[in-house]
This record gives structure tokens, C-alpha cells and sequence, in this order.
């Protein structure tokens, strides 16, 4: 078994009198892709936000690539952010710049690469994600998921060891959505990309993921294979793979 | 949380932002793109406000004046009372407030845009800090172009005043001049420049503030802009008394 690289110990979170995180616990492995289930306000969201410090837990320990991201200060926590990306729901594009200019802006921020170069490398990231000829133009000018696939591109400049993806599908066309999981399947293959996905994409978790984990009133109540999701998994899992269309 | 936890809320986090923007300001990277991006949204689209206001004021305290000194036989004393009214304490102190509403809401309305829809953490995941990004180029873009404007609102105001007193109470130009630069010294105009620098940094503080402290989407965010233009007033008023009492003082 391969190294864990995300490692979630007792963590527990909560926002005023909601309990959203009651001491979950969690393995990643590297190289695996996770999905992460629940209902939608369950806390999916907080817990990938937890795993690159952009949320600090209440309690518990989080440790990433060896790094005590639970303990750590914000500055502290910059060579980690080199090498775990997260790709917002919405994308959160900058307004007030063209694409390239999002694309480039990891690689300006970190990477000083001659103008050609940082042309180069963004072009070749924009034709990861299937859009070219897009460069100068603003994110208002964009479809939704068009937005979404410049925000992988984006998510993608620094090769990144752990990609956190938060609904990378949602609000997108079938044939978009199903470009975006040929993207993380293809990250997986060839680079060996770590990938912990929130979802409610059903037909996106059983194309990506090795394991489910399913978080039901603050606490994972499964952890195992899609397979074993669908079949024995307790009720409120299967029901949620039942409604996605997947029966056991 | 009542009012006063709110103010004491307010206050930590204006100090605390302020004392990270400081250490930043004097440190690399600057963001240049984004400083001159910010010196032409908050100085030129500026400009019209503030020169309007301080022409209209410097044309009422004009009036005003004659009318009061008028009663003493002084109205040859116009020029000097406009020009000292409008540079130690009108021009600056008017400048910020209609800056202040201005920039300052916009500054909270952009921030606050960008914190409701994440991009104020994706600043923060792809290992960059928002402070830096977001808070120093408009700090600097600020603190740089106010007390530009309120050197050329001075100048209009006292172009108002000087209209006041040519063609309604027929004072000659040049003696309106010549009284307007004998009575300006040296501690008038620093004083006037220095109100607008620590203004400058009270106006993009405060709405960097609540802009990114901005929560819940549009509701969140208009919330965060009038706040911000409501903190910004009373906080020029009352950081202007303890200047000028310092000022005094010296």
C-alpha cells in the first residue's frame, strides 16, 4: 500500500451552534482518487478546505505531504499551496483579468518564466482543458463551463501532487462534465495526481473514484469501494448512489 | 453582538489589517499592475467630485464671509479666511469624505465581490497572500492620489472663493491673490498635506476591511459598502480633531 499523503485525525469543525465536523478521521493514499459524498450543507466543502488550511479545524490534526497543516501559520503554509491546488466550485475566476492572465497568475506569483515562455506554458494549459483562442478575453464572457475548465487550467499551472475539486461538474453539460472527468482520470494515469472530489456527480464518482466516503451528520459513515457503496453500504448512501441512477 | 462589540470588532480588525498592510507596503513584490490599475480608478475617476465640491464650498464660504465680516467693515479679509478655512481644514477634510464615500465603497464592494465568491481564497490556495494582492495596491493608490486631489480641490476652492470676490464684492484678482499667498505659511499647507496622507490609509483600511470580512453573497456585500462609508465618515471627523490637536500642540 502506498504512502498516505493526506492524513485527517478526530478533526472536528463548527460554525457558531452548527456542528459540521465531529472528529471525522481519513486516509488518502497517493496517487488515489477520492470522492466525497454527503447532502448538500454537510460539510464537504469545509473538509477540503480544511486539507490546504483555508479553513482551521476546532480540533483534531490534519497533515498533508508531511506538512501539520492543522498547526501551521498562513505563511507557513505557502510551500504546501505550491503543491495542492483546489479548483472552486464556481470557479472564482479573477474578474478584473483575461483568462490568461488567471491562467498566468500562479505561474507570475511563483515561477518567473520569460514572457515567451509563460505564453507558452498557458496556451499549453488552455489546450489541456480544450479552449483555445480564449485568452484575451474576460471571465464575463464565458460560459459557465467554460469558466469552470479555465479554473482547472488554472488549478493545473503548478503541477500539482493533490488536486482538491469542489463539485467540479455541477452546472455543467453532460459532454462537459464528461470532459472535465476524462481530465481527472487523465491527471491520475499519466502524473499520479492525489484527487479528493466533493461531488453529487454519481455517473463522476463511479468514472473517477477508487473510494467513497460518505459524510452523514458531521462523521463519515462509509469509507469503500463504489462497488461496495452501492451494495452494503448503510442506507443513506445507498439511496444517494439509487437517486444518482446507480442501484445495487 | 451589540454596538459595542461590533465597534471593538471593528476597530482589531481595522488596527490588525492595518498593521499588516504597513509591514507589506515598505517590503517586495509590489503589484504594480494592480497600484496603477487602482491610481486611476481612485485619482482621475476622482477628480470631478472633489474639484466640483471644493469650488461650490470655496464660492459659499466666500459668501458667507462677506456676509460676516461684512458687518465689521472687513471684507477685504475674504481671501485670507477662504484660503485658511479651505486649506488647513475644508479642503482635506471634504476631499476624504467624498473619496471616502467614493473609493472607499468601492474598494469594499470589489473586495467584498471577490470574498463571496471565493476568489479571495483562491488568492490565498494558490499560495499568495491577499494582503499583499489586494490590500497594499490600493493602500499606496490612495495614499498617493488624495492628497493630490485635495491640493488641486484647495486650488479650486480658492478659485471659487476668488470669483465671489471679484465679481460680487469687486476685489481686484491680484489682491485677492497676493492676500491668499501672504497669509498661507509653511505649517498651513504640511498641515494640509498631512491630513490627507493619514486619511488616505484610513479610507482603503477601512474599506479593505470590510470587504473581505464581506459574507453571504450580494446581501453581504451591500451590507459591507455602506457600512464602509459609514465608518469611513465618522472616523475622518474624528481622527481630523486629534490631528489638528496634535498639530496644534506642536
Amino acid at each position: 500500500m502506498s504512502e498516505p499523503v493526506i492524513l485527517l485525525h478526530d478533526v472536528t469543525k463548527s460554525f457558531g451552534a452548527k456542528h459540521v465536523l465531529r472528529g471525522v478521521s481519513l486516509e488518502i493514499e497517493r496517487g488515489a482518487t477520492v470522492a466525497l459524498l454527503g447532502a448538500s450543507g454537510s460539510g464537504k466543502s469545509v473538509t477540503l478546505k480544511t486539507v490546504n488550511g483555508l479553513v482551521p479545524p476546532d480540533r483534531g490534526e490534519i497533515t498533508v505531504l508531511g506538512y501539520p497543516v492543522s498547526t501551521m501559520s498562513e505563511a507557513a503554509l505557502t510551500p504546501l499551496r505550491r503543491r495542492v491546488s483546489y479548483l472552486f466550485q464556481g470557479g472564482a475566476l479573477f474578474d478584473s483579468m483575461s483568462v490568461f492572465d488567471n491562467v498566468a497568475y500562479p505561474l507570475r506569483e511563483h515561477d518567473r518564466l520569460e514572457p515567451a515562455e509563460l505564453r507558452e506554458r498557458v496556451d499549453e494549459l488552455l489546450a489541456m482543458v480544450r479552449l483555445e483562442d480564449v485568452g484575451s478575453l474576460q471571465p464575463s464572457e464565458l460560459s459557465g463551463g467554460m469558466r469552470k475548465r479555465v479554473a482547472v487550467a488554472r488549478a493545473l499551472a503548478l503541477e500539482p501532487e493533490i488536486m482538491l475539486y469542489d463539485e467540479p461538474t455541477t452546472g455543467l453539460d453532460p459532454v462537459t462534465g464528461g470532459a472535465i472527468a476524462d481530465l481527472i482520470v487523465d491527471l491520475d494515469r499519466r502524473f499520479g495526481v492525489t484527487s479528493l472530489v466533493v461531488t453529487h456527480d454519481i455517473p463522476l464518482v463511479v468514472r473517477v473514484a477508487e473510494r467513497v466516503v460518505f459524510l452523514h451528520d458531521g462523521e463519515f459513515i462509509f469509507s469503500g469501494s463504489v462497488e461496495a457503496a452501492r451494495r452494503e453500504a448503510p442506507d443513506p448512501v445507498r439511496e444517494f448512489f439509487a437517486a444518482g441512477g446507480i442501484h445495487a | 453582538m451589540g454596538w459595542t462589540g461590533s465597534l471593538l470588532r471593528q476597530v482589531g480588525g481595522v488596527t490588525r489589517l492595518a498593521c499588516q498592510a504597513l509591514a507589506r507596503m515598505f517590503t517586495r513584490p509590489l503589484d504594480v499592475r494592480e497600484t496603477i490599475r487602482q491610481l486611476d480608478r481612485i485619482g482621475v475617476g476622482s477628480l470631478n467630485l472633489t474639484n466640483i465640491t471644493a469650488l461650490f464650498t470655496g464660492m459659499v464660504l466666500a459668501l458667507q464671509t462677506a456676509y460676516a465680516l461684512g458687518k465689521f467693515g472687513a471684507r477685504l479679509y475674504i481671501g485670507e479666511v477662504v484660503a485658511l478655512s479651505l486649506v488647513r481644514e475644508l479642503g482635506p477634510v471634504l476631499t476624504a469624505l467624498m473619496v471616502g464615500g467614493r473609493v472607499g465603497s468601492g474598494i469594499a464592494a470589489e473586495i467584498g465581490s471577490m470574498a463571496v465568491t471565493e476568489q479571495v481564497d483562491a488568492i490565498r490556495s494558490m499560495a499568495a497572500d491577499p494582503v499583499r494582492k489586494l490590500v497594499v495596491p490600493r493602500v499606496w493608490a490612495t495614499v498617493a492620489m488624495l492628497p493630490l486631489l485635495t491640493i488641486l480641490a484647495d486650488g479650486m476652492g480658492i478659485f471659487g472663493g476668488l470669483l465671489i470676490g471679484v465679481f460680487q464684492e469687486g476685489l481686484s484678482p491680484t489682491f485677492y491673490l497676493q492676500r491668499t499667498a501672504q497669509v498661507l505659511t509653511f505649517d498651513d499647507l504640511w498641515l494640509g498635506l498631512a491630513k490627507p496622507v493619514m486619511f488616505a490609509f484610513l479610507i482603503a483600511v477601512i474599506g479593505c476591511y470590510n470587504g473581505l470580512s464581506a459574507r453571504g453573497g450580494a446581501d453581504g456585500v451591500g451590507r459591507a459598502t455602506t457600512h464602509t462609508v459609514y465608518v469611513i465618515a465618522i472616523s475622518v471627523l474624528i481622527f481630523d480633531f486629534f490631528i489638528t490637536k496634535l498639530f496644534l500642540a506642536l
